[in-house]
Formats: structure tokens, sequence, C-alpha cells
């Protein structure tokens, strides 16, 4: 064989000279395509008949930087895949961190908005207070607010929450009161039981979840689930305000009386924010106990005899 | 006769892989530096197979890019068509030259064509390019020496393999 051309086949196009008129043909020709596609728009039909065909093309021509793509993912560097993983991390903590505080506005703001409902129905004069501090004694039931004497808070005034009785005020400083709660051993307020109408005492019971009914006659109709509110005897609290609600009741040991405990309604373990009634103006109770007539006692006597001359 | 079924292999084969090289995605970043590959294959085969290639072969592969990458139905027909009438007619001389003055030839006819390009667009009604519109005739001649170096050793194989 020889390294001359072999001619047995004919190409496709005619080569020989290419002459100038040619030239010029297949120029007049490609313009005259041109100017009627810039026109017509033939190209887009055209390629849209060929797309069945350009396709794979297309797929074929774009695969090596697919596979380039999809090799750089799988060998991707451990050290970077580490880091992006501690980064990631970070960021969720941030995220989260983020989460609960704006859980916990939530929940605030829903606690606020039950204490705004509150303060419209009870048409009292009420003032808004946080707990700032709670006394960790756990036989003295006690929490401070962050509002005093400037703020015109007086010792005595109930303090409520959104579902219930919480104590009453039992020492005021200029910019902090100390509320005593309803379940401190020390107190005892004067309630009704709400279905009946029976008249009792609950005393704190110590712990934060319990209220004790001591003196509950025998014979009186108490059943576990009677919701107990304020008389409004006594003159501190106003009456009808939910305090609690029964518990158990079992006979006390001398048998003559029937000792109930009750769950107070009002969330007393949670911290947040608490209405303080202001003072009624009508106080609803017995009168004021009568000065005490006849000779005044000894030492009474002697202070003004004193001071006169 | 098995030879020259090699080589037609070889040319038409050519021309695929060449619309595929164009037809190739790119990082934005690197879009103009593609050089005109189907260019370059028209000038190696218009300067060492001319009685394969002619103008009408050109016209109708410059129609078949169209169909497949171009804007314009004909554009890349009528480029190619100068492109080719320009090398056979300085074909001898173009032949003898040596690697790099045949890369600066090949350098000024992609140039020529960025310029019939250009002002095909213009007639068209478009804006002007960029300056990036002029890095692609230079990649295509610093791509040159491999497109030439490559397409002789395959064309070298085939004729030792049949003899």
């Amino acid at each position: 064989m020889a390294i001359t051309t072999n001619d047995t086949t004919t190409p496709l196009f005619a080569p020989g000279a290419s002459s100038t008129l040619r030239l010029i043909g297949y120029l007049a020709l490609g313009i005259v395509l041109m100017v009627a596609d810039h026109r017509a728009g033939y190209l887009e039909r055209v390629r849209w008949s060929l797309s069945l065909a350009i396709e794979p093309l297309y797929r074929l021509a774009a695969a090596p930087a697919r596979f380039a793509n999809e090799a750089r993912l799988a060998l991707a560097d451990r050290e970077q895949l580490t880091e992006r993983n501690a980064e990631l991390s970070r960021e969720l903590m941030l995220a989260q961190a983020r989460l609960t505080r704006l859980t916990s506005v939530y929940e605030q703001n829903q606690r606020l908005k039950e204490l705004l409902d509150v303060q419209r129905s009870i048409g009292v004069g009420v003032q808004l207070a946080r707990i700032i501090d709670v006394d960790t004694d756990p036989f003295r039931h006690r929490v401070l607010l962050n509002v005093g004497s400037n703020q015109g808070v007086k010792v005595g005034q109930a303090v409520i929450d959104a579902t219930g009785i919480m104590g009453q005020v039992v020492d005021v400083l200029p910019n902090t009161a100390t509320v005593m709660l309803i379940t401190d051993p020390a107190h005892a307020l004067p309630v009704m039981i709400e279905r009946t109408g029976v008249r009792t005492i609950a005393r704190g019971g110590g712990a934060l979840d319990t209220l004790e009914l001591p003196h509950v006659p025998v014979s009186a109709d108490i059943k576990v689930g009677d919701r107990l509110i304020t008389s409004g005897l006594g003159g501190h609290f106003p009456a009808g305000f939910p305090v609690g609600e029964v518990r158990s009741i079992k006979i006390d040991i001398t048998g003559m009386f029937a000792a109930a405990a009750a769950t107070p309604s009002a969330a007393l373990d949670r911290s947040g924010e608490v209405l303080l009634l202001h003072e009624l103006t009508d106080p609803v109770g017995p009168p004021a106990p009568v000065p005490v007539s006849g000779p005044p006692a000894p030492e009474a006597a002697e202070k003004p005899a004193k001071a006169k001359p | 006769m098995n030879r020259s079924r090699a080589n037609a292999l070889l040319f038409w084969g050519s021309f695929c892989t060449c619309y595929l090289l164009q037809l190739m995605p790119l990082p934005q970043v690197l879009l103009p530096f593609k050089p005109y590959w189907l260019a370059l294959l028209v000038i190696y085969w218009a300067l060492e197979a001319p009685e394969r290639m002619g103008l009408g072969l050109a016209f109708a592969l410059g129609l078949v890019g169209d169909a497949i990458t171009g804007e314009l139905l004909g554009e890349q027909a009528l480029r190619l068509c100068i492109l080719c009438f320009i090398i056979l007619r300085f074909r001898s001389r173009l032949r003898f030259f040596p690697m790099w003055q045949q890369a600066l030839a090949v350098l000024a006819l992609l140039a020529n064509d960025r310029i019939v390009l250009l002002m095909i667009r213009a007639c068209a009604g478009e804006a002007p390019p960029p300056a990036a519109f002029w890095i692609s005739p230079v990649t295509g001649m610093l791509a040159w020496p491999w497109v030439f170096l490559l397409i002789d050793d395959l064309r070298a194989r085939v004729r030792v393999h049949e003899s």
C-alpha cells in the first residue's frame, strides 16, 4: 500500500480547487439563511425538531462535568467535613438557644395576656409586679416583689395571679415588698366552699401544693373536688377569688373535725408576674374593733401622764 | 479499503468529539477561554486533507454547529466557509510553516473569524461584546499545537497499523 491518496472513495462534497465564485455562492447562501432566520426564527424551529437528537448530545457533553462534581463530593476532604460538621453544630446550638429564648418569651407573653384578662374582668384597681426573689427557707413561703412603698404598695394588700389568690404583702421596703404565700404555715385565710357556701379557714400546709382545712365540721357538706373561694370575711381579701380545690378529706385524731387538704389554684411555685390588688375602698367584713373602754392598762396610762407635764 | 474506513472514522469522529467539546458546560469564569474547537478542526483538515475538506463541507458542519449551539442559523456556516476558503488559498504556504508560525497564523485566522462574527452580530443589531470576547482566539492559538500533534499522531497510527 502506497501512501498516495486513495481515490476509491469519493468524498461527500467535491473538493477540487476552491474558486472564489463558490465562496461567494456559499456566502450568499449563508447570508440569506441568517436574514431569514433573524426575521422568522427558523433556528428555534429546527432545534425544536432536532431536540430529540440533540438532547442526548447535551447529556453526553455535560457528563464530564457531572462526574467531576460527583468525584469531588465523594473525595471531599475528611478535615473539611469535620470542620463543616463543627461549624454546623455550633450554628445549631446558637439556633437552639435562640429558639429556647423565643419559647420563654412566648410563655411570658401568654402569662401577661392572662393577667391582663384578669385585670379587665375583676374591675378592681391592680398593679403589676414581678417576683424577683424567693425565700429558700422551706418553712417560710415568702417571695420578694419588685415594687415597694415608692410604688404605693402597702402592707396587707392581696396578691393574685391569673388563676387565684397567691398571698398578701407582709413587709414593705422602699422598692421591694415581701409577700407571704397562702401556703406559709403562718398564714390563714377565710374561705368558702363554692358549692355549698360552708365557711372555713384555709391554713398554709408548709408545702407549696397544700392548704389545710383543719376545722371543718364532720357534718359539713364537703367533697373531694370542691372549689374553695375567698369569703371576703376579714377584709384583707376580696370575696369570690379562687383559692384552691379540695384534694382529700379525712377525720382528724379527735374525731370531731374533718381535716381536708386542698391544692392551691394559684401557680405558687412559678416565678413570673403577679397582680397586687389595691386596697378596697369599702372593706367588706366585720367592723373595726371598738376602742377598749374602761380604765386603761397601768403602763399605757403612765406614759401620757409623763408626757403631759 | 480498511484504511480509508479508519481514516473516515477518524475524520468524522474528530468532528463529533469537537461538537461535544463545544457543548461541554464550563464554569462561568472559564467560558470566555473556551476555544472555537470547530474552527481548529476545520483548519487542520483543510491543511492536511483538502480532498475531504471543501467549502461545502465547512458550510454543512457550520450548519450542524448552528443547530446545536448557535444563535443564528447560518452564522457558523458563514464563518467556517470563510475560514476554509482562506486556508485552502494559502495551504501550500501554511503547511510548511514551523509550528510556532503556524500557531500565529491560526491566531490571525481566529481573530479574523471573531471580526466576521462581530460584523454579523452588529448587522443583527446586537450590542458590542465585552473585552473577554477576544480571549478565545488566544486560547485557540495555544490549543492549536496540541490539536495538531494529537490528530497527526492518530493518523500516523492508522497508517502504521495498516502497513
